[in-house]
């Protein structure tokens, strides 16, 4: 890394610090614009300037070293190309399938993410949408609403949480703290992952479709990669079985949607907790329709308090780069 | 009239008395046959009184189904009675100061309902606080498309849960929260030694140095209304409150009037002071969640209910020892 004179630092501030280049704004700098100021850095913001991106990028990022994206602004091979400075690229997000991972490895780019900080609340959420469909409690809640229970009395029975054979589908750090949950309730944890665990007392399953198999529940946790796109298929929900759950707090992809609605409304699986979908927010109509689904508006694993931790971990991240220190959330190649 | 087999009539007798309201979840008819000659006044055209009168000086023992009332003026046309066996997990219905005077036995639910009430209860608390029921009418009704994102809910981890009651379900309900990084404190009749939550001697300490109270507790004249004006004033602002246990714990109308007025962050309610009667307030807000008496609501509970009474039942016609004798203060 290249050092300043300290001096011409101190004359003048603005002009020495770096710029962190942003395409277009992060939902979190959009909410906390606030949380990103910091005296080692500046940004950059691409979608305050009337150029085009492209002619953008050319005039103005030549010598960026460092960008904040998001969902909303990929870094592909191309964003890349126009970004010859480019040494690390850093989301607010747990999610990472925005970012070019093969690239960013091939130039030595370095990547964070945020998924330390949404770990317990992303954990929380799918437990909770688990707990929701077993026991039927929104369904209870539309039925209470409704003026049902003085006319109808009777409420149908749930099905209890402790006995089910829970398989977690990729044990990373929001896997693992479900993992912790789910004990506390007797459930027997199961989990697929790329490759086990060595920390895991859970038993290890080298593909989704032999959890499913052994599995009451499966909990979606993994990231969206080109291997895990459409990885819960229609064989993998037949395995499952028709007292099978879903739960998804991860990405929508990661599950064939259309076989999704064609194996619930058929009755091929139990049910489903689903916080995202391929097309948000375009939720399938026969979704809508059904009492043994619980939907999310992609908000469930979202707190206030996650979303500042988030804040404080990219410009933190940020800080470090500049500093010529460790990053703190690294992505690590496994 | 009587549709038992013919051998029943050598099995030993059981009243069996239920209201008509009681949900059919209690009341397990043929499994009690298999091994019970039942004397049931529903199925009877006699007026009850006289059923009872009639058949007194043969029942040692009855099955109170559900939350059917069973007042010191029942027990007192049953003069030979020595066991009571309840089928809830409450049991404020029973005249237990009546059955402690004769000398009456009542036994419990035990453990059979405990984990799936506690189960139930933090799906209750992670629905309020993450909005889940609210956040799946949203998607419903097509306003995540129309209007965009739905506002975030509240963290759970960290939050300080206080637990009152911590009797085998609050005790289940500890162990789950814990998991979540919850840090757990508790109000009960006296302290539980042995056990590794920070306990407070009354609601209002507790609810003071919490974020959420859960309600677990039984029912009775003490109890009563015991989450009023005080304790909600004290929980806050942002305080939760979810009620597994009976809806005469809290003060009802205050609670509606905390909720409307934005002076109490939320509720998850199972139970309620006139059930099957919600307050219509509560219907259209987005921070409660509202449960129709459902919290043991699973097969798997129903199975443990019936093996527990049944299995009581048995160990007092052989005179063997109790299954769940309650302890009668």
């Amino acid at each position: 890394m290249e050092s300043q004179p300290s001096q011409e630092r101190n004359e003048q501030p603005t002009k020495e610090v770096p710029h962190v280049l942003v395409m277009k704004p992060p939902p979190l700098l959009t909410l906390f614009e606030d949380k990103f100021i910091s005296t080692k850095f500046q940004l950059l913001k691409a979608w305050e300037s009337t150029l085009p991106l492209h002619q953008f990028l050319t005039t103005h990022a030549g010598s960026v070293r460092a960008v904040l994206c998001s969902g909303a602004s990929p870094i592909t091979p191309h964003i890349i190309q126009l970004l010859p400075s480019l040494q690390l690229v850093v989301t607010a997000s747990a999610g990472i399938n925005h970012i070019d991972l093969n690239e960013c490895r091939r130039l030595g780019i370095a990547v964070t993410n945020a998924a330390g900080v949404f770990s317990d609340d992303a954990a929380d959420a799918a437990v909770g949408l688990l707990i929701d469909v077993l026991r039927k409690i929104s369904s209870a809640d539309r039925f209470v609403r409704h003026g049902l229970w003085p006319a109808t009395g009777d409420y149908p029975l749930g099905s209890k949480l402790g006995d089910k054979r829970v398989g977690i589908v990729g044990l990373g750090s929001i896997g693992s703290a479900v993992a912790k949950r789910l004990e506390a309730f007797g459930c027997t944890v199961l989990y697929n992952s790329r490759k086990p665990k060595p920390w895991a007392p859970y038993p290890f399953y080298s593909n989704v479709h032999e959890l499913a198999v052994d599995s009451d529940a499966l909990i979606v946790c993994c990231g969206l990669t080109a291997e895990t796109r459409h990885m819960i298929n229609r064989q993998v929900m037949v395995a499952l079985g028709k007292q099978g759950i879903i739960v998804n707090v991860a990405r929508g992809a990661i599950i064939d949607e259309k076989e999704m609605v064609e194996c619930l409304v058929h009755g091929e699986i139990g049910g489903a907790g689903l916080d995202v979908f391929e097309n948000e927010p375009s939720v399938p109509k026969q979704l809508l329709e059904l009492d043994n689904v619980v939907l999310s508006p992609h908000r469930a694993v979202f707190t206030p308090e996650g979303f500042m931790a988030a804040c404080d971990l990219v410009v933190a991240n940020l800080e470090a780069f500049f500093e010529d220190e460790p990053l703190l959330s690294p992505l690590i190649d496994e | 009239m009587d549709s038992q087999p013919f051998l029943a009539k050598t099995f030993p007798p059981l009243l069996v008395l239920r209201s008509p309201s009681v949900p059919p979840f209690f009341f397990f008819k043929s499994q009690l046959q298999a091994h019970f000659h039942l004397l049931d006044p529903l199925d009877s055209s006699e007026p009850t009184h006289s059923f009872l009168s009639r058949h007194a000086p043969s029942v040692l023992a009855l099955l109170c189904v559900g939350a059917t009332p069973i007042s010191s003026e029942t027990l007192s046309l049953l003069p030979s009675l020595k066991l009571v066996v309840a089928s809830s997990a409450g049991f404020d219905h029973i005249d237990l100061q009546e059955c402690r005077r004769r000398g009456i036995t009542v036994t419990t639910a035990g453990q059979a309902f405990s984990e799936d009430v506690a189960d139930f209860a933090v799906g209750l608390l992670i629905d309020v606080l993450r909005r889940m029921s609210a956040g799946d009418r949203y998607v419903r009704s097509g306003s995540w498309v129309t209007k965009g994102e739905y506002p975030l809910g509240a963290k759970l981890s960290g939050k300080r849960i206080g637990i009152v009651g911590l009797g085998r379900i609050g005790s289940e309900v500890a162990k789950r929260l814990v998991a979540f990084g919850c840090s757990i404190a508790y109000c009960s009749r006296k302290e539980k030694p042995l056990v590794p939550y920070a306990y407070h001697s009354t609601v209002d300490e507790l609810a003071k140095k919490s974020d959420a109270l859960i309600l677990c507790s039984s029912l009775t004249k003490e109890t009563h209304h015991m989450i009023d004006h005080g304790v909600m004033e004290a929980l806050g602002k942002e305080g939760v409150i979810v009620n597994v246990g009976r809806g005469g714990l809290v003060d009802e109308k205050e609670l509606v009037k905390f909720l409307v007025q934005g002076q109490i962050g939320g509720a998850g309610l199972d139970v309620y002071e006139d059930e099957p009667l919600v307050p219509q307030e509560l219907f259209a807000m987005e921070n409660v969640v509202l449960a129709p008496h459902a919290s043991v609501y699973t097969p798997e509970s129903s199975t443990a209910l019936q093996e527990l009474v049944i299995g009581n039942l048995k160990a007092f016609f052989s005179n063997e020892p109790l299954l769940s004798a309650a302890q009668l203060e």
